[in-house]
């Protein structure tokens, strides 16, 4: 069997207001709802939507053949139903067609693995429950943060009770093997591993409109031809990459919705390949090896390290100090508490602080709300500041947490609708159909959000 | 290649960073093999280090009046009475209202001394403008008494005699611009200055801005085509180990630290503030404001009203070794500088160890990596860069670390090499 792997990563930060020493004990409301709302409504017009509704025609126009796997971050599902709930829907009319495999990762997109086994845990434990609650699919394959791995984490994620893993293949981590077989972890060889193919990853998720690049423009006949070049003895093409690829790193202009859109078909027409599920990946094909990676990779840079998070003294000193924190919170019942610690642990915070691209600012200035390294470290431990003051004081939070209170409000105005779409369908069984009440679900958020604002 | 080279002051006759500037770079060009400097200042003590460079005193040339009267070099020089703020670099201790008489001719009555010299103090004082005409009398009777193929006048004080020279021997001018009036006035214009300093531009050959925000003024409010202005960032150089001076700190606080002349353009009112702001959080810190200048009263009513005296120290006018002390006192340096062309002494306290935090209206903030910087209006950020950097010890640490590097690597000779370039342009 020779199969393709797409896996694509769903993941939008939850950016922090510009939040002042001075308000360090008076305020404790963390967010810049704005961007956060306006990005989700920009990337959800300009990618999820429209990627969401090709990749359906696809499965559709391929039965049974077409087959893709997501990993969406908490923090991102989070977003959804607050800004951009028709988002959340049609990742569910995806699942609906069983030919879509959701994936398991932390809650808060954060780093945990690194630091805290046990929040670890806690997060993984509350992203499977969501994808369970939004999708209906028990994850039984794993992918963590940036791809991050080593023999560790792969074996606590064994002990978590996953079949697999999903990670970095450049050479220089691999060494001579090769990406395209399947793996398994060093010390759990339970657990099996499916590593990324770089090169044709990056073909399309970093360099398809790159017009310096001699190989441009690509299409999908070329591309098919490069996977046609694949040894025919390896097993499975890994193409990893973020969802964002399609209409936002790589605007539509540039013809990627083209591009995906004829790709499966010429991968059925001209070649032998099909395409499987991760967890299909693990099922169906042998382990070739171990894979040795005693010090974490992840899929960042050149260097496919942690320098871009944890790469300066700036970046150590926040995130210690957060996971200092963390045994203090185990006596809380505060959700809003809880909620702003998950909140704090999103890896972005600490790419911000990366003093890594100083030469190379363009490509990272794209993702990132501040002017300099610095800013994000101020206003990130200005933050971190307030929220000790608050474990400390073990303090109910401010009554105008206002992601907290949505979120709750949402989730009493789901169970409202719920039971009034039971009535109504008792009612409906006696008496013929009235006006349906789906318009009043369709963005209890937006509403909300909208008299907010004073 | 020989240079002709005019400035006000050289070392160790200084009263700020222009003399300081030029030293540095006549002696980063001084490794340059085959490059030549005449450095002329009105005034030479004889205890200039002419180790490099020869220094010439314009009081120590001797004139013959009837020549000069032949030349018309001096046809741009008119002068009126003027009321400002015109001093580059200097102390306020020096500032006074310069009155000058009106001189009307375009050929001037020239007074010199028995043997034929002129006097020159080589300061700022009130007969600063006859001086920087006389200055450019000299000039034109240098130029055509010595060889040399190229002319470099650094800021406006000079770029009269730049002028002369050029017009007496017919060589290409390069005039450097370390500030223009816009930085010393803030806005307000002395339309005298103005004018020397665009005559200076306009006649000059190639213009040297010391920072692209200098180079943007010069196009933009003296008019001047891009082309004709190119950006030489200024140097330091390293601390000798043995000069940087430890004190014994006699307080267990924090230290945060404003240097600098107590005037508009240093931005004083914008580091009250912040103090102001940093105190109602924390009480183990601060603020010193060491200069003086025309706001400083102000400021200490200000500080006074405000209820912070206790946290809030003036130390007067710091000079030399002083400097350095302060600095080895301090946690923080602040520069919040409304217009900086360059600003030199961010740099003397990232090599004294101690983090900075700068304007975006400054020209160093152009190159400086390890430094926070703000807008000197963002009273907030600045507060909050201060309350950072004292709370968030990584910060600092990596400042520390990185910040003397990356200052040592500003050297003078790659200044002096992009100036030696410019030179090329002209004399191959």
């Amino acid at each position: 069997m020779r199969t393709i792997c797409l896996y694509f990563q769903v993941h939008q930060p939850f950016r922090f207001r510009r939040y002042r020493f001075f308000d360090i004990g008076n305020d404790h409301y963390y967010y810049d709802d704005y961007s956060n709302e306006s990005i989700l409504n920009k990337v959800a017009a300009k990618c999820y939507l429209p990627a969401n509704e090709l990749m359906l025609d696809l499965i559709n126009k391929h039965k049974g053949k077409f087959k893709i796997s997501y990993s969406i971050s908490g923090i991102a599902l989070e977003q959804f139903r607050l800004y951009a709930p028709e988002v959340l829907d049609s990742f569910k009319r995806l699942a609906e067609t069983g030919q879509v495999e959701f994936l398991s990762e932390t809650f808060a997109h954060s780093l945990s693995s690194l630091n805290s086994p046990r929040e670890f845990r806690k997060q993984v434990d509350a992203h499977r429950k969501l994808i369970k609650e939004h999708f209906g699919q028990e994850p039984a394959v794993f992918r963590n943060t940036e791809l991050i791995y080593s023999d560790e984490i792969g074996a606590m994620v064994a002990d978590m009770g996953f079949k697999a893993m999903l990670t970095e293949g450049a050479k220089h981590v691999l060494g001579w093997k090769s990406p395209n077989f399947l793996y398994c972890n060093a010390i759990k060889p339970k657990l099996k591993l499916l590593l990324k193919n770089f090169k044709l990853s990056d073909d399309i998720a970093f360099r398809f409109s790159n017009k310096a690049w001699p190989e441009y423009p690509l299409t999908a006949e070329k591309y098919v031809a490069w996977l046609n070049q694949v040894p025919a003895n390896e097993e499975v093409v890994n193409l990893f990459m973020d969802y964002e690829t399609f209409g936002e790193h790589q605007w539509k202009e540039t013809g990627i919705f083209e591009f995906l859109k004829a790709l499966p078909g010429i991968v059925f027409k001209d070649s032998p390949f099909s395409f499987s599920t991760p967890s299909e990946v693990a099922r169906k094909l042998q382990v070739v090896s171990a894979a040795h990676v005693p010090n974490p990779i992840s899929w960042a840079d050149e260097e496919r390290d942690l320098t871009a998070w944890l790469g300066n003294e700036m970046q150590n000193e926040a995130f210690n100090k957060l996971y200092s924190l963390e045994e203090m919170l185990d006596n809380t019942d505060d959700d809003a508490l809880r909620q702003d610690f998950a909140y704090l642990q999103v890896s972005d915070h600490f790419y911000y602080m990366s003093t890594k691209f100083f030469s190379d600012g363009e490509v990272h200035s794209y993702f990132n709300p501040y002017d300099t390294p610095y800013d994000a470290f101020i206003n990130y431990m200005n933050v971190l500041s307030d929220f000790e003051i608050r474990v400390n004081a073990g303090q109910k939070s401010h009554e105008n947490n206002d992601v907290a209170r949505l979120s709750k409000i949402i989730q009493e105005k789901d169970a409202e609708i719920e039971k009034m779409e039971k009535k109504l369908s008792a009612v409906r069984k006696g008496s013929p159909a009235k006006k349906s009440n789906t318009a009043k679900k369709e963005n209890p958020a937006k509403k909300i959000t909208g008299s907010r604002k004073k | 290649m020989r240079v002709l080279m005019f400035g006000w002051e050289f070392p160790p006759h200084i009263s700020g960073g222009l003399g300081t500037a030029c030293y540095g770079l006549t002696r980063g060009m001084s490794s340059i093999p085959g490059l030549e400097i005449l450095f002329v200042v009105p005034k030479a003590h004889g205890d200039e280090d002419q180790s490099r460079i020869r220094v010439l005193g314009a009081g120590d040339i001797t004139l013959d009046i009837r020549k000069i009267r032949e030349h018309n070099y001096l046809k741009d020089l008119s002068y009126i009475e003027i009321n400002s703020n015109l001093v580059p670099y200097t102390s306020p201790e020096e500032y006074e209202v310069l009155v000058n008489k009106a001189e009307n001719t375009g050929r001037r009555f020239v007074e010199t001394t028995m043997g034929g010299k002129l006097n020159f103090t080589g300061t700022y004082g009130k007969n600063l403008y006859e001086e920087i005409a006389n200055y450019a009398v000299v000039a034109g009777e240098i130029a055509v008494t010595t060889d040399f193929e190229i002319i470099h006048a650094h800021d406006w004080l000079t770029y009269p005699a730049g002028i002369a020279a050029k017009r007496a021997s017919g060589k290409p001018l390069v005039i450097h611009v370390h500030a223009t009036d816009f930085d010393r006035s803030g806005g307000k214009v002395n339309p005298t200055v103005f004018e020397i300093e665009k005559t200076g531009m306009q006649i000059a050959d190639k213009i040297v801005a010391v920072s692209n925000l200098t180079r943007n003024t010069v196009i933009d409010k003296y008019g001047i085509h891009p082309d004709k202005v190119v950006t030489v960032y200024n140097a330091v150089d390293p601390l000798p180990e043995n000069e940087q001076l430890q004190l014994r700190r006699g307080i267990n606080e924090k230290v945060v630290t404003f240097l600098g002349r107590i005037t508009l353009q240093k931005g004083p009112e914008y580091f009250v503030m912040a103090a102001h702001k940093v105190l109602k959080k924390m009480d183990n810190v601060r603020f010193v404001m060491a200069g003086s200048g025309e706001l400083m009263e102000k400021m200490i009513l200000w500080t006074s009203s405000l209820g912070i005296s206790d946290r809030f120290h003036y130390t007067g006018f710091l000079k030399g070794d002083d400097v350095f002390r302060m600095f080895s006192l301090s946690d923080v340096y602040v520069m919040p500088s409304v217009s900086e062309p360059f600003g030199i002494s961010p740099l003397e306290a990232m090599q004294s160890n101690v983090p900075s935090i700068i304007s975006h209206q400054s020209g160093v903030a152009e190159i400086l990596k390890y430094a926070l910087k703000v807008d000197f209006w963002d009273v907030d950020a600045l507060a909050d860069a201060i309350y950072g950097l004292l709370n968030y010890p990584s910060l600092a640490e990596m400042f520390k670390k990185h910040g003397v590097q990356e200052v040592n690597d500003m050297k003078w000779e790659n200044s002096g090499k992009k100036v030696h370039n410019i030179y090329q342009e002209f004399v191959k």
